[in-house]
């Protein structure tokens, strides 16, 4: 399948129905990216689906998923191509004597010889496919650079090749934490989507629909805390990643209500560093004394 | 659609972008064209897929989509206003003015406070709209408001119609105000009255009003000594790592380095003596010792906080820092920053200690600068560097400007950085310019200023 939505509700509906409820703005970004063949760049704190968006899109859409995870010294060989040296090596071994030096120089470098990586592999494929190129921040202002070219005309200039046009327009998500300023040049190509955390009823009904057996009660309490842990000063504030795993370990635990025991016993899995913990146990341990409201 | 709707919308977007422009957003003509080209796609009657389309192609980053956001409601309200007036159309023709002479109600009021109580309840956004501009018919005219300054006509019309978030048990158990109104849809509301009465200011006067730039209070740094300690924090995190990803990057005659003679023979033996690869010589940072001076009077503590904890955070760049706060007297606070982790546990211990030494609670520049003379005069390097952050506020007293230059003369630079913006310098008790001659001085109250300057400290700590 591969037709593009038609308008910004029809993909709102596709995305919610492969588990991932977007909200208005974020459905009308990647609506207008996939209509208009722009990169999205989305920019938020850990953990509020950034990663979440692209795999969702790429399941709506029918399509393959490529993924560059990007870190610190990350470089073209690893982002883009490699020669594949050993083969080249082989082959010029193979070729013995005989052979002109011309021959042997166009043979080692066609594309038999080229090991593919993601971003080469997106824009060649045969059918598009959604490129995720994730945490972009981490990378140095080089490689952005290097990414002009792909994101404004998807195309890739091998040297010794020339120019690789892609043979179908992949849809390109950028994330971002934000931990550096990123280029303007590289800011001007995107689409622009900031993602916060959701609030409480949103964030609810993403908790419902990953673990529908948790009692609704039971789950209105479980964001409430969770957005009361989010407003301390943590090292690490909990994702909604973390809510939904949550809840299915008081499904699996077969809670009825977050009483301060069941907090203590399964604080771990929203809070994950030793100083959160005792924060989060000295502040919101007495709110979940509280039993949740019955209705 | 005509072609001449068509114009005036895009005539209308460029002139966002232009406001946008004015208020320091980047808006390229990049980013105009996808805005055109999102448009085209998003039904531009509907107005949040109009205004997403707007903010997802013209502003890029978290603080622009503040200012979009605030430039977008602006110019659109502005936007019907101007058209309106071109056009002629007058609303207040309607029954709902009162006659003439402004004396007579023209409304039960009992029944107009009951009325918005139930809407604002329920949450019924039309319904309060219509209410919103019923109330301010009815009161504008008859003395309840009327004082000319919208701020203070929305609190006095607020108060006529006995609006009020706190529960009300001397009413009867139906009415809505019995438990009190909810907070959220009260603030709705008065955002509504306002947008009534300015809608009204304009009516009378026929002219807009001018546009105002957004304050640069809204984006300034985190104020209120413990307010929001979490967001100091957040912002200290994010300096500190855009900090440390630049800086590597040198440019122009920056770049150039030396040649280092032994590494590159060394390297050439490999060559059979031939000096193919050039080694040059690292170029080593030279961190520079700091001096912090910083005034932790009320007026300023937060700024002051924020800084010594941003400098704190950056010790790494520098030989040593020393901290100091001050207000009529000195005191180190080095230690306090070594001993605790936390920056609440910092912010607290420098409040409570640095107040031990005062009196007044007053300012004393003078005897500040006597005072820490004194203790580093022994110390005080001749490469140090002497950051000064205060404003400046002598409260009438000495400021004894020579013993502070004595101070930046033994200093290699001596650098203040004022929290108030420019327009209030040498205004009032203010003695900036006194102590101007000495130091390079700089304007600081907002993060972005902030991170400027650290950024010149750094950069020119590793020349």
């Amino acid at each position: 399948m591969d037709s593009l939505p038609e308008s910004v509700t029809e993909l709102a509906d596709g995305l919610r129905a492969v588990g991932y409820l977007p909200e208005s703005s974020t459905a009308l970004v990647a609506y207008l990216a996939v209509r208009l063949d722009k990169p999205i760049l989305v920019e938020g704190p850990a953990g509020v689906g950034k990663t979440e968006l692209a795999k969702a899109l790429a399941s709506h859409l029918g399509r393959e998923l490529v993924r560059l995870q990007c870190y610190e010294g990350l470089d073209e060989a690893k982002a883009l191509y490699e020669w594949n040296y050993r083969k080249q090596l082989l082959r010029i071994q193979a070729e013995a004597t005989g052979t002109g030096w011309s021959e042997v120089q166009d043979d080692i470098f066609g594309e038999e010889f080229l090991l593919a990586r993601p971003l080469l592999s997106a824009i060649s494929a045969v059918s598009p496919v959604v490129l995720l190129i994730d945490e972009i921040d981490k990378t140095d202002q080089e490689f952005e650079a290097m990414l002009l070219e792909l994101l404004s005309d998807f195309q890739i200039t091998i040297p010794e090749l020339g120019r690789i046009s892609a043979s179908s327009q992949p849809v390109v998500v950028l994330t971002s934490n934000n931990s550096r300023e990123l280029t303007e040049a590289l800011k001007r190509r995107c689409l622009y989507l900031w993602l916060d955390y959701p609030a409480l009823e949103h964030e609810l009904a993403i908790v419902r629909l990953h673990a529908p057996e948790l009692a609704e009660t039971v789950a209105r309490k479980l964001v409430e805390i969770v957005a009361m842990v989010r407003e301390l000063d943590l090292k690490k504030p909990p994702s909604i990643a973390e809510s939904i795993d949550w809840a299915r370990a008081l499904l699996l635990l077969g809670a009825r209500d977050i009483d301060s025991e069941t907090f203590a016993q399964t604080m771990s899995v929203i809070v994950k560093h030793r100083t959160d913990l005792e924060i989060v146990a000295a502040r919101v341990g007495l709110a979940a004394a509280e039993p949740a409201h019955r209705n | 659609m005509s072609t001449g709707k068509a114009a005036t919308l895009d005539a209308g977007v460029l002139a966002l972008a232009h406001e946008l422009r004015a208020e320091g957003v980047r808006v390229g003509t990049a980013e105009l064209l996808d805005a055109f080209a999102a448009l085209a796609e998003v039904g531009w009657r509907e107005r949040e897929d109009f205004r997403g389309a707007l903010a997802a192609t013209l502003a890029k980053s978290p603080e622009d989509r503040r200012v979009f956001d605030l430039v977008f409601e602006r110019f659109f309200f502005t936007a019907v206003e101007a058209a309106a007036l071109r056009e002629g159309v007058r609303e207040w023709d309607g029954a709902v003015e009162g006659p003439a002479d402004g004396r007579a109600e023209p409304l039960d009021l009992e029944e107009l406070r009951a009325q918005i109580a139930a809407a604002l309840a329920d949450f019924d956004e039309a319904r309060m709209r219509d209410l919103a501009r019923l109330a301010v018919a009815a009161l504008a005219r008859n003395g309840a408001a009327g004082a000319g300054v919208v701020g203070i006509d929305v609190q006095r019309i607020r108060r006529a119609l006995a609006l009020r978030s706190d529960p009300q048990p001397e009413r009867e158990e139906s009415d809505p105000r019995h438990a009190g109104l909810p907070k959220e849809a009260l603030r709705r509301f008065e955002e509504m009255l306002r947008r009534e009465l300015e809608r009204a200011q304009i009516e009378r006067t026929g002219t807009l009003p001018p546009t105002r730039p957004l304050g640069e209070l809204d984006r300034a740094l985190p104020s209120g000594p413990a307010a929001d300690l979490a967001a100091v924090h957040r912002v200290v995190a994010q300096l500190r790592r855009r900090l440390a990803t630049q800086g590597g990057e040198l440019r122009g005659a920056q770049r150039r380095q030396s040649i280092d003679i032994r590494r590159t023979m060394r390297a050439s033996l490999q060559t059979g003596g031939v000096p193919i690869v050039i080694r040059q010589r690292r170029r080593r940072p030279r961190r520079p010792e700091l001096y912090v001076l910083c005034d932790v009077s009320t007026s300023v503590t937060s700024a002051s906080v924020f800084f010594l904890s941003v400098l704190d955070a950056l010790h790494d760049s520098f030989r040593r820092v020393r901290s100091f706060v001050f207000i009529e007297r000195v005191s180190e606070v080095s230690d306090i920053f070594a001993r605790e982790r936390s920056f609440a546990a910092v912010s607290q211990a420098i409040s409570r200690d640095a107040g031990v030494a005062d009196i007044s609670g007053y300012t004393d520049y003078g005897r500040v600068w006597s005072e820490f003379r004194a203790m580093v005069e022994d110390d005080l390097d001749p490469r140090a560097n002497v950051i000064v952050l205060g404003d400046a506020r002598t409260n009438g007293r000495d400021p004894r400007a020579a013993e502070f230059a004595a101070l930046a003369a033994r200093a290699r630079r001596t650098l203040w950085l004022n929290p108030e913006p420019r327009l209030y310098w040498d205004y009032g008790d203010s003695v900036i310019s006194a102590y101007a001659r000495y130091c390079e001085v700089f304007e600081c109250w907002t993060t972005r200023q902030l991170e400027e300057f650290v950024k010149s400290l750094t950069s020119a700590a590793a020349r």
